[in-house]
Order: C-alpha cells, then structure tokens, then sequence
C-alpha cells in the first residue's frame, strides 16, 4: 500500500519536473519552426545585418533593433550595476539593522512592481524630465536605460547581498587582523571575495534589461531606426515584436518571430554565462 | 622584559564570564603555551590581546592589558595595534586572490604602494616564513590553490609582511599533517629570535617542543604559569596535573 502511493507520488514529482521541460522545448520548436524560414526567406545576412526594417518594402533587417537592445541594456548596467552593488555593500556590511528593516522591504517591493507601471512612472515622471532638463523629445534611449537601471537594480542587490553575505568571515576577521579598517576590509577582501555573485547579479541584470518589453515601449520612442545617440528614441527587439504582432501576417509576421528567434538566443548565452560563472564560484 | 602585562582580566560574553581574573605577564622574544581543555578561554585571551574581541557583539573586559606598558584598552589606534600584535588563525584562511596579493595586503593597508617595496617585502616575508621555494614560481596564482600547510604558512608570511612584534596563533596546527605540522613548528623555533610568540595548543608535545612558557587553563582561569619544563615535569597544581597525564575530564 505504503510503496503503491510512494511510486505515484514519484510520478507525480516527475510529471511536475516534466511539465517545465515540455514547456521550454514547445518555444523552442514553435520559435524555430516558424522563424528559421523567415530567416533563410529573408537571408540570414539580410536579416541580422539589415539596417532598414521597412516591412512594407518587404525590407526586414533588425540591426537596428538588435543594437538598440543592446545600448538600452548597457545604459541600464552603466547606471544599475554601481548603484546597485554599493547599496548590496551597503546593507550586508553597514547598514544599521533598524534601517536595514525599512530598506529590505523597500527593494523587495521595487522587484514586485508590475513593470507596466514602471512604464507609468517613466512616462509620467522620466520622460518630461528628460525633455525639460536634459534635451530630445523625452522618449528617448537615455530615458529607456534609466528606467530599465531601476527595474534591474532589486535583482542585482539582492544577489549580490547574498553573495557577499555568504563570504566566509575568517576573509574579513583576517583582514581586520592585519590592521586593516572594516570599510577596507569591506572593500578590498569581502567584495573580491564576492565577485563571481556579483557577476552572477549582473548577468542576470542583464537577462531581465534585455528582456523587458512594456516598460521600454513606453519611454524609448520605438522608431526602427539606427540608434542615433543618448538623446534620440530606439526601438529594442521586443519592442518590434509586440508593437507590430497586432496586424503583422506572411512573411513580416515570420521575420516577427524570426526577431523571437534572435532574443530567444541572446537569453540563451545569457543563462548559459550565468551558469558558468555559477560553477566557477564552487 | 615583558611584552605583555595582564592584570585582573575578566571577560564577559554578554553576562556569560568566559575569563576570571586572569593575571600573566608575557616576556618578549619568547615562545609561549596556553593549554588547557576545549571551552576553557584560551582563544578568548589570545583574542583580548589584539582586540579582536571588539568583533564581537556584547564582548566586554574589566581589567588592564598592557603592551609594552601601554594601555591596549586605552585610547588608541587599534588598526596600529593589530598591526603590532599580528595573528594567525586555527583554519588557514588565506584571501582568495594571488599569493602575492595576500601577502601585500598588510603592506597596502598600511600605505606601501611602491611595487618594488611590496615586491622586496613579499619575497622576505615568505622567506621568513620558509615557503619561498615552494610558491616563487607562482606568486599571481590564487592562493587557494596551494595545500593546506602551505596555507597556512602564506597566512605566517601574511602576519609578517607588516612587521609586526607579536604573533598570536591560535591552534595553527591542528588542521595540518604531521609534515606540515613539523615544518611550522620549526618555523616558529626561527621566529622567536624576531618575535614575541603566543601559540594555542591542544597538542601537549607540541608545547613541550616548542614553548619556553606554559600557561595552564581550566574555566576561564589561569590555574598554573611557568616555564614548560617545570609545568610538564614537575606541575604545582592537582589540576595541571591531572590534565597533562590525561586523566583530566
Ligand atoms: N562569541 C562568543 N559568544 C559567546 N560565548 C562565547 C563566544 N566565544 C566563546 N564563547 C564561550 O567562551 C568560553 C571560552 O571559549 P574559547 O573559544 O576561548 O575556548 P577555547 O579555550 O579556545 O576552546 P577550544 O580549545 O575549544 O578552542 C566557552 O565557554 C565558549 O562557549
Ligand atoms: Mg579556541
């Protein structure tokens, strides 16, 4: 009796285990299924080096987008990733544990908000700031990053708290035994020691930068263009997916999941860099 | 002459008494033994002498400790006395960076930046320390690399890479092979020509091999301080006794 719900248990648990893999591998097959055609229609070349996405010149080069992907997202690393690991500094290693208390809660509540509200608030707040104070029309690719360096920044401090929390403190009681203060131990033992949890933050600040999509439509302008500068608007991959799915057909909705395809891919080597760092870490 | 003088030290962990009255004076340029049974306050001495019990959350002391008739406890620097009182810890914890890295931390911290300073005192440190052989081929690799004893050697090296006049070792050996064991034993025979040495130990030969004072202690006190040789041949106290017969406990 015992063994026969024991065994369906087990199925149970396997089933569940399953039911991910599936998932992953019905994108996989839908993603390339539909887009690998495009690609080869298209022409590989045309497709990824194209400068021009002018689907009613059957002109389908997503350069533009892959670069603008590509800038917004190190925009977002550029002004996350400092703010972020001095604050996961900050709460491991300084922060008083009353205010600790009020700041915790706070991030976690930042990593909880819809990101379409994030949108909200650029849109609201960051783009006529932009437009008022610093110049262009708001929507543009500087408004993106900062908004999508917010949005990043409780995934970079959460992970990297906890990496520079799981350093061991023999690193920090021998640096303070050698004379060193706690601010240089802090810095100059602990948070190397930490480094490969704080890549690990950053690769997966990354993930979720390139991966955003109403936020970033909201704020960046979206023009399918070459990325101009800091002060002009972008459209970002996702962007040109979700923008066009809505009446695109044939051939421009194929080189819509193509674009899929070359997101899809990105996340891939994304992960893939996390992991590695993961087990160089152990 | 003395290095350290130890007058009526008590020590609380939060309203726990973990030292009682504990009284030693510590010569200079001697090598010298705290024995006595796990729990008995032998870290926590060792720890009082360079403060790293300031690290610790409701540790406190009544009580005089003296280095070289200054007040420890007193209003000064105490990065300057950690850098006076260096130490060396029962599990090698050597910085996960470069050997060379590790060594010149101390240097750094205490505002050596010119490289071919660091690079002198690097290569002397681990001289001093007997493992230059072994790791001058490798100097950029990580130090976490390297074996247990030689770790535990780089953190030697590491304790004299900012001159220091004490050197506090707590257990050093105790996670080590007989080899390893050996070699630092013999080390710090070398090092007390230079150093004041005070070195935990649970490891009755070692003591009686190296140490020219022993320090004998049960429950947070100091039962009996004398010359090793007389603590290991002819012990005053019952208790000292009993322990170093092993019919202790
Ligand atoms: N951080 C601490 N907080 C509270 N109590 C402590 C702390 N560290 C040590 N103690 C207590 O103080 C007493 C002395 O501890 P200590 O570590 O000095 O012993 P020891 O002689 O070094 O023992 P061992 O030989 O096992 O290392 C013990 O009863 C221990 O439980
Ligand atoms: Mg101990």
């Amino acid at each position: 009796m015992l063994k026969k719900k024991e065994q369906f248990m087990r199925l149970i648990f396997l089933f569940s285990a399953c039911t991910s893999i599936i998932a992953v591998f019905l994108i996989c097959i839908f993603l390339f299924a539909n887009g690998i055609p495009a690609m080869s229609k298209i022409g590989v070349f045309n497709f990824l080096l194209g400068k021009n996405w002018k689907p009613s010149n059957a002109l389908f080069g997503i350069l533009p987008m892959i670069l603008g992907s590509i800038y917004v997202t190190a925009g977002a690393i550029l002004i996350g990733v400092p703010i972020g690991v001095l604050t996961a500094m900050y709460l491991s290693l300084f922060c008083p544990k009353k205010l600790y208390r009020l700041i915790k809660p706070a991030i976690e509540l930042l990593a909880g908000i819809p990101s379409v509200v994030y949108g909200f608030f650029g849109l609201v707040v960051l783009v006529p700031f932009i437009r008022n104070y610093i110049g262009g029309n708001g929507s543009v690719m500087l408004t993106a990053s900062i908004l999508l360096g917010m949005m990043i920044l409780p995934t970079i401090i959460n992970v990297s708290e906890s990496a520079i929390r799981a350093v061991p403190s023999n690193y920090y009681e021998g640096g303070r035994a050698l004379g060193a203060s706690h601010e240089r131990s802090a810095f100059f033992v602990i948070l190397p020691a930490a480094k490969s949890g704080v890549f690990a933050s950053i690769v997966l600040g990354v993930g979720r930068a390139i991966g955003e999509t109403m936020a970033v439509i909201m704020v960046a302008g979206n023009q399918a263009r070459m990325p101009k500068g800091l002060l002009k608007g972008v459209r970002t991959l996702t962007a040109n997916i979700v923008i066009e799915m809505g009446y695109a057909a044939d051939l421009h909705r194929e080189a819509l999941i193509a674009t899929a395809v070359v997101l899809f891919i990105f996340i891939l080597i994304i992960n893939l860099s996390f992991s590695l760092l993961n087990r160089k870490s152990i | 002459m003395e290095k350290f003088k130890i007058t009526d030290l008590d020590l609380y962990y939060g309203t726990f008494k973990a030292l009682i009255k504990v009284n030693l004076t510590i010569e200079a340029n001697q090598i010298t033994a705290f024995i006595g049974p796990s729990g008995c306050g032998k870290s926590t001495l060792l720890k009082s002498l360079n403060r790293m019990n300031d690290l610790i959350e409701g540790c406190r002391i009544d009580g005089n400790v003296l280095l070289d008739g200054e007040d420890i406890y007193g209003n000064i620097d105490v990065n300057l006395l950690r850098k006076r009182v260096g130490m060396v810890f029962q599990k090698p914890n050597p910085f996960p960076m470069s050997i060379y890295d590790n060594v010149a931390y101390g240097p750094r911290t205490h505002g050596i930046h010119s490289k071919i300073k660091l690079d002198e005192i690097v290569e002397t440190s681990l001289r001093n320390a007997a493992i230059w052989d072994e790791l001058k081929d490798r100097l950029k690799k990580s130090a976490l690399g390297i074996s247990g004893g030689q770790q535990q050697r780089l953190c030697i090296a590491r304790a004299l890479a900012v001159q220091p006049e004490v050197l506090l070792m707590d257990e050093p050996t105790s996670a080590l092979d007989p080899i390893s064991t050996s070699k630092i034993e013999d080390l710090i025979s070398e090092l007390k020509e230079r150093y004041t040495i005070i070195i935990v130990t649970h490891n009755m030969q070692q003591a009686v091999r190296i140490s020219d004072k022993t320090a004998f202690f049960l429950l947070g006190q100091v039962i009996e301080y004398d010359t090793t040789e007389n603590i290991f041949s002819n012990p005053r106290q019952k208790e000292t006794e009993d322990y170093i017969t092993g019919r202790f406990g």
